[in-house]
Order: structure tokens, then C-alpha cells, then sequence
């Protein structure tokens, strides 16, 4: 399965990068959405794959049960997905905000910052 | 040290005080290295060391011998006589304790350059004497021709500065230390070192920039935008020598090749006559002084290139008369623009009646410049043209620049110090007056000292000049002796025919200064020129800033990820890591609809032009990432994620109702690079990971969370634990960004006051 979930991940970062190159501030956003998701299993694939068992130590053992599943990428990912979402709530105001001050999702046309020298 | 803070009163007593202990410590200084005259004169050499970062190798080690005694007699006996004449030139000047403090600065950096015996704590040094003559030159600050050429002496000297510093680094690495004195016992070694032509150049490029060598001079006449007691002291006496210093210091490591031979003497000679003639062509007296003492650096030079006594011993007694004279004459100079308003030439004469005592000490000052005995000045000259006809490059080149070179000294010795007071009068800014008694007292005691060790060269000879000499050739050379007689000899034949030359070509000086303007006009200038290559470098600036800040987000998007595609694919390809497709395995039927839900999702944000499609797309993705989650033994990370994607949809939902629709295939048609770039690098995050997944896996630290976690931390849920104990200064950094991420949001959305209706999408 880890084959699999390692192809899925790289479809997802294709369709994330490809919506990223978009010239809509919104479609940037959509790509942003799906490359976080791609690092997070990522992360997650490469710490293995066990079916079924999580990290759980049972009342009346000291240990995790033989065979649970890898519980180090399990933190990890939590931290990310938390983190990708503060990302995105951010992206998505200044998105607003640009749109409300400069009335368009083109990025070639948000030029505030860093002007055309045409002149 | 001086306070450092100007006063707002012009007349304040704290700044009196600035100046007086200023001038107290420089005397203390000069008092304080008098003590050693007796042990360097008797051949001792003084070692100090204090470890300072000795995992580098670098120690605070100072060592004194006849060469750095030298060098610290004239900063700090030269410093206090220019500290008490500043006192008075620059009395009521509103920066008045800043000019003392840089001054002082400067002087405590360069008696370091002159006494360090570690090359590394020399460079520490040698950059702080850049640093305050930076600050010195360009010390009215106001005026934009001072910014400039403090500038241009900044980064002139520290391009240099950093040559240098590559070169000490190689040459401690060839010599296995930084010790000047231990480095100094290898110079065979070092001259035979694969290293040693790199560490010459390194090494010759910051004392040629430093000492203003062609073809770094230009920066050296443009410093006279600093005030006449910083050019006396500076850049004519004391920094300026530092080059000087170097090679005389390195002399024993480096010297005693062609390469050193030929370079010195090539520079030192070109510099020298270049500079004589140049000095003749000026009319405003610290011009002049500039270029004169550019040709003083230049026959510095010429004589260190040297291997022979003779030469070594003219270029230490030249040293002391020139810093001596040439001090000397730039007060003057500062008095008389002082007193009359003007430092032009053409608009000065018959000042000797309005001030007699600065007259006479033009003249001796003078007179020991144009080498007429019985001053050092003609002692110094005698010695040249010994040291000349001794080298063993091309002694007749080289003495007849030397003597073209001092006949064009006296030329402008004259139009220094005799035209102003002699030949007429003119009517000049403001009526002439003599200087008062603490402006005066720094020429007059210089000049004095140039006629007195003339008179009695022994004086200086036994501890100075010798042991400096020693120290120059490490004891291989025997030093010359000084002598106003030696008989009728060829240098005495030759002193004759430079002031019969000088006195001819003073009387010509017009029509001679007319032609050299002219053919000026005609050479390439170097000071236009570094306006042109500091024009180039902001017009590669800009071409580059162009190129990597395009203001095009697409742009930085695919930089971005080229970089990965080629870092991580090049890297792939380059170790050879990939090990094939493993075979496909035999999943279950829920695993495959996870996984095409999540492929269907995907296909449907990336290719739909409807804003709900692609949030339901999203959504898809999402879930089928959570169902990933709970299938392989997550539940606590498919409950977050589930609780995310919900959040992160209505977000959108909401945020939607405000943005506009999208545009049917993103208002551009042809992306069919994009998709090829995209497909790449998917395919190389894939491969990646499919290589990561087939090796081997290192679970120690699994295993220890797992072992630790219920009894070291008393959880039973691993992966709490781990987000809670083990790590959890982690989460609370994360918490921090969640929160500052909420906060930007929320400012940046109660920023609407436009906004009718209160906003209800806040991120947190």
C-alpha cells in the first residue's frame, strides 16, 4: 500500500503545483490546500503502514501492543495539519483583503510591491 | 578616551576636556614607548601575549621591535602634537568631542597594526584604521564630496582589507601559525610553499590599496576632504604607512624573489614619478601635499622591493623624514587656510610679514623635503640614491626615477612653503594672522626635528634606524650608516644635479604646470573611472533584481520548485538510489476507493472552472485523506483532519461569497508547460518516496516513545504523549504560530472599516 499512497502523493503535489502556477489568487489557494495534504501523507506513508492497531498502550500493559502503528509521524502530522490550516486561514484573509483593496485575484496584476519598469 | 557625545554649548567645558585628555593620553602613549628606545637600541625585542580565541589560533600578542617602535613613536608623538593642534583648529566646531574621539580611536587601532604580533589580530586592526579614517574623512558629513570620498577610501581599502585577510589565512595555513615572530623563522619555507605566489598577490593588494600604489592611488587625493589635521595625520604620516608597514613586516617572509622584486619596484616606481609630477600640476596646497605624499608611499616602496642594505636603510630614514616634514607642511597648510581663507596657491604671497614664526618653520620643513643639508631630509636623499645604485633590479631606472622624483620634490617643495610667503601680495579672504601657540607648536617641533637629526643622525641611527633595519631583513642586512658627509661620491654628484634640476624646473613651473594639465586632460582618469565601475556594479544589481524579484508570482512559484526538481531528482539520479517499481500489492477494495476518491477529488479542483465543484473537490480529498488516517491506525490525526477540512471549506465557502468567480481556464490558454513542469515533479516526489519506503526504517525512536511513554510519562495514548511530554515545547510553538496566524487574520480583516457588516469568518 505504501506504493500506492506513494503514487497518490505525487499526483496530488502535480495537481497542487499546477493550480499554483495559476494566475488566480484563488486557484493558488485550492493548490495550497492540496500540497499540504500531500506533505501530511507523505510524512505519514514514510513512518510505514500498519493496518488496524494505533499507538495505544491497554490498561494493565507498559507497552504498546505488538505491531501498533508507527506513533512518531502520527505527531508529527498532527502538528502539520494544524499548522497547514493556520497557513491556509492566513493565505485565504490576505487573499480577501488583496481582492477588497486592489479589485482582482491576478497575480500579474498585484504589482504594489514590485512594480513594472516598463517605464 | 573621549566622551563620545557632542555638547549642544560650541564653547562647552567637556569638550575642552575631550580635547585635553585626548592629547594627555597620546603624550602618555609617546612617553611610554620613549621607555623602550633603551632596550631596542641595545637589540632587545618586547613580547607580550594574552590567549584571546585560542581554538583559532588567534592570541593578543604584541611584539616590539626597531620597526614597530618606529611606526608607535610617530603615531603617538606625531598624534599628540595634531590632537593639541586641533584643539585650537577645530575649537567651537559642534562635533568637536566626535572629531577627538574617531582621532583617538584611530590612533589606539594603528599603534595595534604597528605592535601585533598575530597576523589575524593585525587584520582586526588594520580594518579598524579603514573604519575611522572612513569616519574621519568623511567627518563633514554634510557636504556630499566628503560622503563620496569617504566612501571611495572605505571601500578602496577594505576590498584590500579582504585580500589581506584571504592572504593571512593562507599563509597560516602554509605556516601551521599566526605568530608574525614564529612565521618570520620560515621564510624559506614559506617562498618555496606551492601557496606562496596566491599569498604575495593577497597580500601586496591590501598594502598597495592601503599605501595608494598605482592603480589604487585615486583615493588618497580625494581624502583631503577630511580636515588638514586628519590628512597630516592619516593620510600622510601615519595610515597611509600601514601598506608600508606591511611590506616591511612581511619583508623577511615574502621578499628576496623576482616576483616581489619586480612588483614592488614596477608600482613603487611608477607610483612615485606619476605622483611627483602630478603634485606640480596642483595649485591648492593639501593637493599638492596629497600627491607628494603619494610619491613618498611610491619610493616606500621602491626601496622595500629591495634586498641590500643600503636600500632597506634609505626606506627607514625616509620614513621617519617624510612623516616628519610632510606633518609638518600639512599644519602649515591648515594655518594658512586658516588665516587667510584660501588654500590655493595662485591667490597666496608675502604672507612671511603677517606670520613670521609659521614662515620659518615652512622653510626648515621645506628644506628638509627638497633634501638640503644639513637636514635628514639630505641624509635621506643621499641614502636613496645609495639604496638605488645598490638594488638589483635596474639600478639606473630606478635612480633616475628617484631623481626625477626629488628634483619635482623641491619643485614642490617651493610652491608649498616659499611661494605663499615670499613673491608678492595678494589680497586674500581674510587678512593674514599669525596662528596661536598650540597650532604653531606641532610644525615647529617637527621641523626642528628634522634639522636636529640631521645634525646629529645618531639620534635616531642607533634606535630607530638599525634596529628597524634588523628587523626588516631579520638581521641578514647590515644597516648603512648616516652620515651629512661621506665624501665626494656619486650620490653627493647626484644630490648636486637633482637641485640644479629642481631649481630649473621651479623657475619653469607655469609653463610646465599648462602642460601637464593638458596631457591630464588626455589620460585616463581613475577617479572616473571607479564612478563607472560603481555605475556598473548597481546596473548588475538592478539587471539581477530584475531577473530573481520579478514581482511575477508564477515566476517565483516555478523557481521554487525547480530548485526541488533538480536538487532532490538530481540527487536521485546522482546516487542512484532508485531501485525500480516494487509489485503492485493486493489491497482490499476499500483502499481503492479511498484512493480514487481521492484521485476523482483531485482531477476535479484542477480542472473545473466552478468555485463549488472545486470546494467539493476539495472536501473529497480531504475526507479520503482522513479515511487514510483511520484505516492505518490513526484516529486521533482522522479526527483533526476531519475537524480541519470541515473548517477549511466553510472558510472557503464563506470567503467566496465575497471573491469573484473563476475565469474558464485561468485567462490564459497555453499551460501545457506548466502541467509538464507539474507532472515532473510530482513524479519525483513520488519516486522519492517509493525509494524512502522500500528501504530500511530506523525505529529507535518509535521505540523509545514507546517504551517511555506510560512509564516515564504515565500516558497511554503514545502519540498525546509525544505531542504533550516528550515535545511538547513543539506544540507550544505551534499553538504560538496557530495564534499569530488568528491575530494577522483578524487585524487584517477588522482593517475593513469600509465594510458594513461585521466580519464573521475570523481564521480562529
Amino acid at each position: 500500500m505504501e506504493l500506492v499512497l506513494s503514487i497518490l502523493v505525487g499526483v496530488l503535489v502535480a495537481a497542487a503545483i499546477y493550480l499554483m502556477l495559476a494566475r488566480d489568487l484563488m486557484r493558488f489557494l485550492f493548490g495550497l490546500i492540496l500540497i499540504s495534504n500531500a506533505a501530511n501523507l507523505a510524512i505519514f506513508t514514510s513512518g510505514r503502514l500498519t493496518t488496524g492497531a494505533p499507538p495505544l498502550i491497554t490498561p494493565g500493559s507498559d507497552f504498546p501492543a505488538e505491531g501498533a502503528a508507527n506513533a512518531l509521524p502520527q505527531a508529527l502530522v498532527l502538528t502539520a495539519i494544524v499548522i497547514g490550516f493556520g497557513l491556509f486561514a492566513f493565505a485565504l484573509t490576505l487573499t480577501l483583503k488583496a481582492y477588497k483593496r486592489l479589485g482582482t485575484l491576478d497575480t500579474s496584476e498585484m504589482r504594489v510591491a514590485e512594480p513594472r519598469d516598463d517605464a | 578616551m573621549a566622551p563620545s557625545q557632542d555638547n549642544a554649548s560650541p564653547q562647552g567645558a567637556s569638550q575642552a576636556f575631550a580635547g585635553w585628555i585626548s592629547v594627555a593620553l597620546a603624550s602618555a602613549l609617546f612617553a611610554l614607548f620613549w621607555q623602550a628606545l633603551g632596550p631596542i637600541g641595545a637589540g632587545e625585542v618586547l613580547r607580550f601575549e594574552r590567549p584571546w580565541v585560542p581554538s583559532l589560533g588567534i592570541s593578543l600578542s604584541f611584539l616590539i621591535d626597531g620597526l614597530s617602535l618606529t611606526f608607535a613613536l610617530l603615531i603617538t608623538g606625531i598624534g599628540a602634537l595634531v590632537m593639541l593642534y586641533s584643539t585650537k583648529y577645530l575649537a567651537g566646531h559642534p562635533h568637536f568631542a566626535r572629531f577627538f574621539l574617531f582621532l583617538t580611536l584611530f590612533m589606539m587601532s594603528m599603534l595595534g597594526v604597528v605592535t601585533s604580533d598575530n597576523l589575524l589580530t593585525l587584520f582586526v586592526f588594520w580594518e579598524l584604521t579603514s573604519i575611522t579614517s572612513y569616519l574621519l574623512i568623511g567627518f563633514s558629513h554634510s557636504g556630499a564630496d566628503s560622503r563620496r570620498s569617504a566612501l571611495q577610501a572605505l571601500l578602496v581599502t577594505g576590498a584590500g582589507g579582504l585580500a589581506l585577510l584571504a592572504g593571512i589565512i593562507l599563509l597560516g595555513w602554509a605556516a601551521g601559525t599566526y605568530e608574525l615572530s614564529e612565521i618570520r623563522a620560515q621564510g624559506d619555507a614559506i617562498r618555496e610553499h606551492a601557496l606562496y605566489l596566491p599569498i604575495l598577490i593577497l597580500f601586496l593588494l591590501g598594502a598597495f590599496t592601503k599605501s595608494a600604489q598605482m592603480p589604487f592611488h585615486f583615493w588618497l587625493p580625494n581624502a583631503m576632504a577630511a580636515p588638514t589635521p586628519v590628512s597630516a595625520y592619516l593620510h600622510s604620516a601615519t595610515m597611509v604607512k600601514a601598506g608600508i608597514y606591511l611590506m616591511a613586516r612581511m619583508h623577511p617572509t615574502l621578499a628576496e624573489t623576482d616576483v616581489w622584486l619586480w612588483t614592488l619596484t614596477i608600482a613603487g616606481a611608477s607610483t612615485a614619478v606619476f605622483a611627483s609630477f602630478m603634485a606640480v600640476r596642483q595649485t591648492d596646497l593639501k593637493q599638492i601635499l596629497a600627491y607628494t605624499t603619494l610619491m613618498a608611499l611610491g619610493t616606500l616602496t621602491l626601496f622595500l622591493a629591495a634586498d641590500v642594505g643600503y636600500a632597506i636603510t634609505a626606506a627607514m630614514t625616509f620614513l621617519i623624514v617624510h612623516s616628519l616634514y610632510k606633518a609638518a607642511l600639512f599644519l602649515i597648510a591648515g594655518i594658512i587656510d586658516h588665516s587667510t581663507g584660501t588654500r590655493e596657491i595662485d591667490r597666496l604671497g608675502g604672507l612671511a610679514r603677517a606670520m613670521p614664526i609659521t614662515t620659518a618653520a615652512a622653510a626648515l620643513a621645506a628644506l628638509s623635503m627638497a633634501g638640503f643639508p644639513p637636514f635628514l631630509g639630505f641624509i635621506g636623499k643621499e641614502l636613496k640614491y645609495a639604496g638605488a645604485l645598490a638594488v638589483q633590479s635596474e639600478p639606473y631606472l630606478v635612480a633616475a626615477a628617484v631623481l626625477l622624483a626629488n628634483a619635482l620634490m623641491l619643485v614642490a617643495a617651493g610652491l608649498v612653503a616659499f611661494r605663499p610667503f615670499w613673491r608678492g601680495t595678494h589680497s586674500t579672504p581674510k587678512t593674514p594672522h599669525e596662528a596661536p601657540w598650540r597650532m604653531l607648536a606641532g610644525p615647529v617641533i617637527l621641523a626642528l626635528l628634522g634639522a636636529l637629526f640631521g645634525l646629529n643622525s645618531d639620534l635616531i641611527a642607533v634606535p630607530l634606524v638599525e634596529p628597524g633595519v634588523k628587523a626588516i631583513s631579520a638581521g641578514e642586512l647590515k644597516p648603512a650608516e648616516l652620515k651629512l658627509w661621506a665624501g665626494v661620491n656619486i650620490p653627493l654628484i647626484l644630490s648636486g644635479v637633482t637641485i640644479a634640476l629642481g631649481v630649473v624646473l621651479l623657475f619653469l613651473h607655469n609653463p610646465m604646470r599648462k602642460i601637464l594639465a593638458g596631457i591630464e586632460a588626455r589620460m585616463p582618469w581613475f577617479d572616473r573611472g571607479w564612478d563607472n565601475l560603481l555605475d556598473s556594479f548597481k546596473t548588475v544589481a538592478s539587471w539581477q533584481t530584475r531577473i530573481l524579484q520579478s514581482g511575477e508570482m508564477r515566476r517565483y512559484v516555478y523557481t521554487v520548485f525547480a530548485t526541488l526538481l533538480i536538487a532532490v531528482g538530481g540527487t536521485l539520479i546522482y546516487k542512484g538510489a532508485w531501485a525500480g517499481l516494487p509489485a503492485i500489492p493486493d489491497l482490499e477494495v476499500k483502499h481503492w476507493v479511498v484512493t480514487l476518491l481521492i484521485v476523482a477529488g483531485t482531477a476535479l479542483v484542477t480542472v473545473t472552472n466552478s468555485r463549488i465543484t472545486a470546494i467539493a473537490g476539495l472536501g473529497a480529498v480531504g475526507i479520503g485523506v482522513a479515511l487514510i488516517f483511520i484505516i492505518y491506525g490513526a484516529p486521533d490525526v482522522a479526527i483533526t483532519q476531519l475537524l480541519v477540512e470541515t473548517l477549511v471549506v466553510v472558510l472557503f465557502a464563506v470567503a467566496a461569497l465575497r471573491l469573484p468567480t473563476l475565469k474558464p481556464g485561468d485567462g490564459f490558454p497555453n499551460r501545457k508547460l506548466d502541467a509538464v513542469f507539474a507532472t515532473a515533479i510530482g513524479a519525483v516526489v513520488a519516486a522519492i518516496l517509493i525509494t524512502v519506503t522500500t528501504g530500511p526504517i530506523d525505529l529507535r525512536l518509535t521505540a523509545f516513545f514507546e517504551q517511555a511513554s506510560w512509564l516515564e510519562a504515565y500516558g497511554r495514548n503514545v502519540v498525546n504523549v509525544i505531542l504533550v511530554d516528550f515535545r511538547a515545547l513543539d506544540t507550544f510553538g505551534e499553538i504560538a504560530v496557530v495564534a499569530v496566524a488568528g491575530i494577522a487574520a483578524w487585524s487584517l480583516l477588522k482593517g475593513q472599516t469600509s465594510d458594513p457588516e461585521p466580519d464573521g469568518e475570523d481564521a480562529k
